[in-house]
Formats: C-alpha cells, sequence, structure tokens
C-alpha cells in the first residue's frame, strides 16, 4: 500500500507541476501579445541574451566543425568516402549541431541567468513590489525575455552556423590536405535553403524553452539562496532536457514527410 | 456612516493543511492609520498580501471603497492597484535601476508618465523623506539599510496613492532610525491624506504610527481598539504581547 501511495504522490507532483507550468506559460504568451509592449527592455535582453552569447557560441561552434571534419574523414576512410567530408559537414551543422550547440550554450549561460535574476527577486520581495506599482510582472520581465531569447537564437545560429563550416573547412584544408576551393564548391552545391531554415526554426524554439525555463523557475523559487540555487540548477537541466527532445520532435515534424 | 476604505469579510486562506487566516473581520476607515500586531507567523503578511491580491484567499470577501475587488484581474485589477502603494520590509528596490527611476518605477511603467517629468518627482518625494538629489543617481545597494527604507518610502508615496502599506517598517533598523521613519510615516501619510494600513510587533512604532490597533492570533482578529485603549484591553493575548512575556496564554510553536 504504502509504494502505491508513493507512485500516486510522485504522479500527482509531476501533473502538478505540468499544469502550473502550462499555465504559466500561457499567461506568458497571453502577455507577449498584449499591449504595453517593452521595447526598451526587449533591446536590453536582446543585447544580454544574443550579443554577448556570440563569443562562447562562435567558439563552440569552431571547434564542432572542426571535430565533426575529423571524425567524418576517419570514419569515411574506412569505405574510401572520405571526400564526403564537406557535405556531411555542412549538413550536420546547419541541420543539426549549429542549433542544438547554441541553444545548450545558452541554456548554461542565459536560462542561469534569468533563473538567478527573477529567483533574486523574487526572494527579495520585488516581483511583489512590481505588483503594488501597477506593473505585470510576467509583462514586465518574462515577455521581453522571451522575445529577446526567441529573435537572438536564430541570430546566433545563423553566426554559428557560418563559423563551424568554417572550422571544418580549416581542419580539411590545412590538416586533411581537401583543396579549398573544391570544398567551399562541394559545400554550397550540396546545401539546400531547407537544411538552415529547418535549424533557424528549430533555434527559435530552443530560445523559446531556454528563456521560459529561466523565467518559471526564477518565479517559482522559495526560500533564500539555497532556494535560488536550486531554481538556477532546474532551469539549467530541464531546459538542456527539452531542447534535446523538442530536437527530436521537430526533426521528425520537418523532416519526416 | 461613511464606506469603509478597505473592508474583509471572513477572509480565509489555508496552505496546505496550514490554516493561516481562518475568518478575519476587519475594518480600516478613511484617513486613519489602522496597524495591526502579532507574532511572527500568525498572517499579517498573508493579510496585507490578500489585500493587495498577490495571495487569493480561499474565501470571504475584501472590499476596497465599497468595491470588491476579491477576484478581479487584469485592467480591474491595474486600476484598484493604482490607489495602493507599499513600503516592503526590505524596502523591495528594484537593484537593477538607480534610486530615482525606483522612486519614479509606479509614475512611468503604471502611468505612462514621460521620464524626465517623473523624475523631478522622484527628486521631490525624496526631498520628503530627507534625501537629497545626489542619492537620486545612486544603485539601491550603495544605500545603507536606513536610506533604503526611506527610498521604499518615496516610492511608495510617489504616485499619491489613497491607501499605504507598511510591513514592518521599522524592523532591522537601530532606534534611532526606527523613530526617525516612524515621524516619516506620520508625517507623509498625513500630508497625502491617505489610508494606512501597517502590520508589525513592534510596539513602539504600532503606538507611535497608529489610531487604532488590531491583534492577530491564532488566524483571528481578537482584540481591537483606540490606540489609547491598548493598555486596559483586559485580553490575556494582548497584555502577553505588548509587554513581551515568555509566559502566558500565546506560546510560541518552537517547531515550524
Amino acid at each position: 500500500m504504502n509504494f502505491l501511495a508513493y507512485i500516486g504522490r510522485a504522479v500527482m507532483t509531476v501533473l502538478a507541476q505540468l499544469g502550473a507550468l502550462a499555465i504559466f506559460t500561457g499567461r506568458a504568451l497571453a502577455a507577449i501579445v498584449s499591449p504595453p509592449v517593452y521595447f526598451r527592455l526587449i533591446l536590453v535582453q536582446m543585447m544580454r541574451i544574443g550579443y554577448f552569447s556570440l563569443p562562447v557560441v562562435g567558439l563552440t561552434a569552431f571547434f564542432m566543425g572542426g571535430v565533426l571534419a575529423l571524425q567524418i574523414y576517419l570514419g569515411g576512410n574506412r569505405f574510401g568516402a572520405e571526400a564526403i567530408v564537406p557535405q556531411v559537414v555542412v549538413l550536420g551543422i546547419t541541420r543539426e549541431l549549429g542549433p542544438v550547440i547554441a541553444g545548450l550554450m545558452i541554456a548554461g549561460r542565459v536560462a542561469a541567468a534569468i533563473a538567478a535574476e527573477i529567483g533574486t527577486m523574487k526572494v527579495t520581495e520585488q516581483i511583489d513590489a512590481l505588483t503594488t506599482l501597477a506593473t505585470n510582472p510576467i509583462k514586465y520581465l518574462v515577455a521581453p525575455r522571451i522575445v529577446a531569447a526567441v529573435v537572438s537564437m536564430p541570430l546566433l545560429t545563423l553566426v554559428g552556423d557560418s563559423i563551424g563550416v568554417l572550422g571544418g573547412y580549416i581542419v580539411s584544408v590545412y590538416s586533411l590536405d581537401f583543396n579549398g576551393p573544391a570544398y567551399l564548391k562541394n559545400t554550397a552545391d550540396f546545401l539546400h535553403s531547407d537544411d538552415v531554415t529547418s535549424g533557424l526554426i528549430k533555434a527559435a524554439v530552443f530560445g523559446f524553452i531556454v528563456a521560459l525555463m529561466g523565467c518559471y523557475n526564477g518565479f517559482n523559487s522559495k526560500g533564500g539562496a539555497q532556494g535560488v540555487g536550486n531554481a538556477t540548477t532546474y532551469a539549467v537541466v530541464s531546459s538542456s532536457i527539452l531542447i534535446l527532445a523538442a530536437d527530436y520532435v521537430l526533426t521528425a515534424l520537418l523532416f519526416h514527410k | 456612516m461613511t464606506t469603509p476604505k478597505i473592508q474583509l469579510i471572513g477572509v480565509k486562506k489555508r496552505f496546505g493543511s496550514k490554516v493561516v487566516l481562518d475568518g478575519i473581520d476587519l475594518t480600516v476607515e478613511p484617513g486613519s492609520s489602522l496597524v495591526i500586531i502579532g507574532g511572527s507567523g500568525t498572517g499579517k503578511s498573508v493579510t496585507i498580501k490578500s489585500i493587495l491580491g498577490i495571495i487569493r484567499p480561499d474565501e470571504g470577501t475584501i472590499l476596497v471603497d465599497g468595491e470588491d475587488i476579491t477576484h478581479i484581474n487584469g485592467a480591474a485589477r491595474d486600476k484598484v492597484m493604482r490607489k495602493f502603494g507599499m513600503l516592503f520590509q526590505g524596502a523591495a528596490l528594484f537593484d537593477s535601476l538607480p534610486v530615482w527611476e525606483n522612486v519614479a518605477f509606479g509614475l512611468i511603467q503604471g502611468r505612462g508618465m514621460a521620464r524626465a517629468k517623473a523624475r523631478d518627482i522622484a527628486i521631490q518625494k525624496l526631498a520628503k523623506v530627507g534625501l537629497t538629489e545626489d542619492v537620486a543617481f545612486l544603485s539601491p545597494s550603495e544605500l545603507s539599510g536606513g536610506m533604503q527604507k526611506r527610498v521604499g518610502l518615496a516610492r511608495a508615496i510617489a504616485a499619491d496613492p489613497e491607501i499605504i502599506f507598511f510591513d514592518e517598517p521599522t524592523t532591522g533598523l537601530d532606534p534611532i532610525m526606527a523613530d526617525i521613519i516612524n515621524d516619516l510615516i506620520i508625517s507623509t501619510v498625513k500630508d497625502v491624506g491617505a489610508t494606512a494600513l501597517s502590520i508589525t510587533h513592534d510596539m513602539v512604532s504600532a503606538r507611535k504610527i497608529s489610531d487604532k490597533i488590531a491583534m492577530l492570533y491564532g488566524g483571528k482578529i481578537i482584540w481591537q481598539g483606540p490606540t489609547g485603549d491598548i493598555d486596559r484591553s483586559g485580553n490575556p493575548y494582548v497584555e502577553q504581547f505588548i509587554h513581551g512575556k515568555a509566559e502566558g496564554p500565546i506560546k510560541m510553536a518552537v517547531k515550524a
């Protein structure tokens, strides 16, 4: 009996959490589409979420492109298919690794920062103070962050895609003796615009996930410093898992026709 | 008979199995200053947050100027919120904004006032709480606790509210700064002609800033009356609380 009660309690907790998240998401979406729109806050958040993430996204994309080229070359070597490196690199980067790597980096950098900031505002009653100043906290804090993340992530991914392909090119040409112009031609000829746009759609969804989980966990942090610490952890872990799960679902929806 | 500024009728709130408010009935007359006293964890904050709509009561009715605001939302809620100002226990200043923008926040975000005009008003309000113009451009984290409370007070009165809430206004301050804050509360409330509702467990402060006192215990108002009557309440709970005695009918829960 105790065991059944344990399972029941766990299921109820999960359902209650999902319900709370769904309500929060609904309120956030309503806040985004209803006036007033805080353009200044959206721009500030785009700087923090997008612009300041460029170095970390660029660096990880560069190494990811490089290692991808090296692995494809070594693997392809087993059955005489080394020449396929440029095609696989550009496909892997634009469709998959570009948005996912950018998404995971943003999850670590931005979801944590959002959860810590909003969580601290929550435990120091700053969010209650917003309410008493006739300002809707969801509209003032959540809506600008979500809009900024959804707009910034595709732009970041586009930059990351380019740098990732460059990383593959540099490794291929300077270490694996590929012909430079031929490499670029193979890359360009093989690439479809669908490959890039599907990655950008994924990136926008990942941006939404990161900002939403950061805000949701921040708003629900309890207690003092420890509560804010937990909120930060949950924000990073939950957004990372959701990014990979959403990646699978989106790939199935976008390509499996 | 005039309409009460704030009226609570049978307000109940529980968190899980813990009953915090067990049928609160309370009336605050226009222009008066009511202080709710009571020990830690007796639901003083929950009472104020219920009026503000931050916490939704499970049962009961809350009226402001005779209007039922218990279940209103959105634009109607924002409209009622414009009547309120609040000084939070920890001041709750926005640390991402300079002092003047904190004070002007309700004017800019809540009422759409132009920033330059709101800044002038903010500097006037800061002067009212004894702070000079150069403080206006500092960050809240650069201020002492007493100064943060003053900024919080300036923010609470910035939009000339009809009702001001004070949550433990003197907690964490030295006795002199506490008295200065008490004086500021009295003068600013009179100045804007507001109705004041405060919660505190500081009896010196409670006696000084109130016209009426109500005591909260076990989720109910167990005594209320004019401030002058508090010493002859004849209520053992009130007697124990105002004299700060460990012995008496109130048993503090040592375990949470």
